[in-house]
């Protein structure tokens, strides 16, 4: 036997409408976007002890190796790292189904140290930004442009895991050419 | 012998500028001061044009990133694909033998700001569309949303219902089969889109729920199939409306959990006396760990009225399970669905009207966005059910 009837259903859309209506009328309103702002992030990475910035200039074989990680071209050609003893940090971005998210990525002795989504604008795909998601690329490092841990994707998030799982191996390309130059 | 050399030196100095007057030690040191300033200055400049190079290069770097945004304001993208069936009909003659280009897609989506987007999809089936064509041309999608907070967004138009694993995202390349499942075509009638208003939120991290109003189905026959009741937003009947919850559980990466209810106040919805109110309720789960996948679904009407009663489709129901694992780095997977439905479970005499389909086969990406697949079938069916196809489906799909 039907277990709701017709006046709670049309009660539940009600309640919908006015939810929306309360959303529109709300000058505060904020859009989707920024989850965590560049500074706060690097904060978080460097316990309020920012590094002097530094800028990355993305060409030769050094582009050539980014652009098979994402396999596509990459368009921009400065990237901006900051770097101290231990870490460094990266603010990168990739497109997930249409639109640029914004990944703030540190790399420690050559293995992931921090992985957040800094900003999503994405309809679908959202919850690659949960911590219990982002989460399972901490302590990964990079083997033949392949990450050394197993990464979950999410139902319905394909694009955005995808995207995720080709800035943090951006990231531990770059980690290893700074360092490399350095020797 | 250094010595020498410099009184020679000092000498000849004094010899050329004998003629002049020789610079005093104040001069000197007035020049050295110039020179000095003079360094100073050109050090500033240098410095002051290092930075306006870099102001150059970040100003053109973030140029070029405004001009992919701007690009990006309105977006296209698309999905294709290519079904092969060699299938022999097991109780009759109804052999099916045939290449069909399914389904070819394109989306066209638009930004008006960051928080308004139009979202559309046209989509033409079975290759040619017309006047006694085999296709149709649909527009499967087309709707404004807005986005009220970050976690709460709405929209209004044409969209798809929030219901089961394959009618939101059907994409060739995420799914195991040729074919689509048919508990997801015949119990759930996907692809199935309707008008109206959808709100959609972020309960808590993991959970989304969605409400949503919207035009009904409308039974035109006897069968009281949900498939052939889909209106599609074509000058679809708006006496009594429809209504959607969805609730979505994504908090463990590899693991969804949904459940959906749909609720039609008049199944008929005509005025008709034969049907009454209607309730679609499903369950299903998408979970992924390393190679090893399943997926699994439920789903059940219950429909009032003596009109679906007296043919038994007053429930319809059914259900797939579907383990899978992936091999050599993702790139192929192979599958095994065991699915059942039945359109007319609620008659009680000895009209056996159950399908049982068993499907072992292969999906290969060559590509993440572009797969080959094949399937095996195997139908068994009630006595009641005229055809039972068994065989080979071959397909090709992309998206973009």
């Amino acid at each position: 036997m039907l277990s709701l009837n017709k006046n709670y259903l049309a009660g539940l859309f009600r309640a919908m409408l006015l939810i929306a209506a309360m959303g529109l009328a709300t000058p505060t309103a904020i859009a989707k976007g920024v989850y965590q702002t560049e500074e706060d992030f690097l904060n978080e990475v460097f316990k309020n002890e920012i590094p002097e910035t530094q800028t990355l200039i993305l060409k030769g074989d050094l582009r050539k190796s980014v652009e098979k990680i994402l396999t596509h071209p990459y368009s921009g050609f400065r990237i901006k790292y900051w770097e101290n003893s231990t870490q460094s940090a990266w603010i990168l971005e990739e497109i997930g189904k249409e639109k640029n998210i914004t990944f703030g990525i540190a790399v420690s002795n050559q293995k992931v140290s921090y992985a957040n989504v800094l900003t999503f604008r994405e309809t679908r795909g959202w919850e690659i930004r949960y911590p219990a998601f982002t989460e399972q690329y901490i302590g990964a490092s990079l083997s033949e442009e392949r990450l050394t841990k197993d990464i979950d994707g999410v139902s319905g998030a394909t694009l955005s895991v995808w995207a995720m799982t080709s800035v943090v191996k951006m990231a531990l390309l770059l980690d290893g050419y700074i360092k490399n130059e350095k020797k | 012998m250094v010595n020498i050399k410099k009184l020679i030196a000092v000498s000849l100095l004094t010899i050329f500028n004998s003629a002049q007057a020789a610079p005093t030690n104040e001069e000197i040191m007035e020049m050295m001061h110039e020179l000095k300033k003079e360094l100073a200055e050109l050090r500033k400049e240098n410095q002051k044009l290092k930075g306006e190079v870099d102001e150059v290069s970040i100003a053109t770097d973030e140029a070029i990133k405004s001009k992919i945004l701007l690009t990006n304001k309105s977006t296209f993208g698309g999905y294709g694909e290519m079904h092969g069936n060699w299938l022999d009909d097991q109780k009759g003659s109804a052999d099916k033998d045939e290449v069909d280009f399914h389904r070819f897609v394109l989306f066209f989506n638009h930004e008006f700001s960051d928080r308004l987007r139009l979202v559309s999809e046209l989509e033409l089936e079975h290759s040619i569309a017309g006047d006694g064509q085999n296709g149709e041309i649909e527009v499967e999608q087309a709707y404004i949303e807005y986005d009220l907070t970050k976690n709460t967004s709405v929209l209004g138009g044409l969209f798809l219902l929030p219901l089961g694993l394959l009618n939101e995202t059907h994409e060739p390349n995420t799914f195991y089969g040729v074919e689509r499942n048919n508990v997801e075509s015949y119990i759930i009638p996907s692809t199935w889109w309707e008008g109206g208003t959808m709100l959609s939120t972020n309960l808590t991290e993991g959970v989304n729920l969605k409400l949503a109003a919207h035009t009904a189905l409308e039974a035109s026959d006897s069968t009281y199939s949900p498939k052939t009741a889909r209106q599609k937003g074509s000058q679809a009947p708006a006496e009594q409306f429809a209504y959607t919850a969805a609730l979505k559980y994504t908090a463990i990466p590899g693991l969804t959990i949904g459940a959906g209810l749909n609720y039609q106040t008049d199944f008929q919805n005509s005025g008709s006396y034969s049907s009454d109110e209607a309730i679609l309720y499903e369950i299903h789960t998408d979970f992924s760990r390393g190679p090893i996948g399943l997926r699994a679904l439920y789903a059940e009407w219950d429909i009032e009225g003596i009109g679906p009663k007296l043919v038994g489709a007053d429930k319809q129901y059914g259900w797939f399970i579907e383990p899978s694992y992936k091999v050599f780095n993702d790139q192929l997977g192979i599958f095994a669905r065991y699915s059942m439905w039945d359109n007319s479970a609620g008659n009680n005499d000895n009209a056996d009207t159950e399908y049982t389909q068993t499907n072992i086969g292969f999906n290969w990406w060559i590509d993440p966005q572009v797969v080959v697949k094949l399937d095996y079938q195997s139908q068994s069916v009630g006595t009641a059910i005229v055809k039972e196809l068994n065989g080979l489906n071959l397909g090709l799909g992309y998206s973009f």
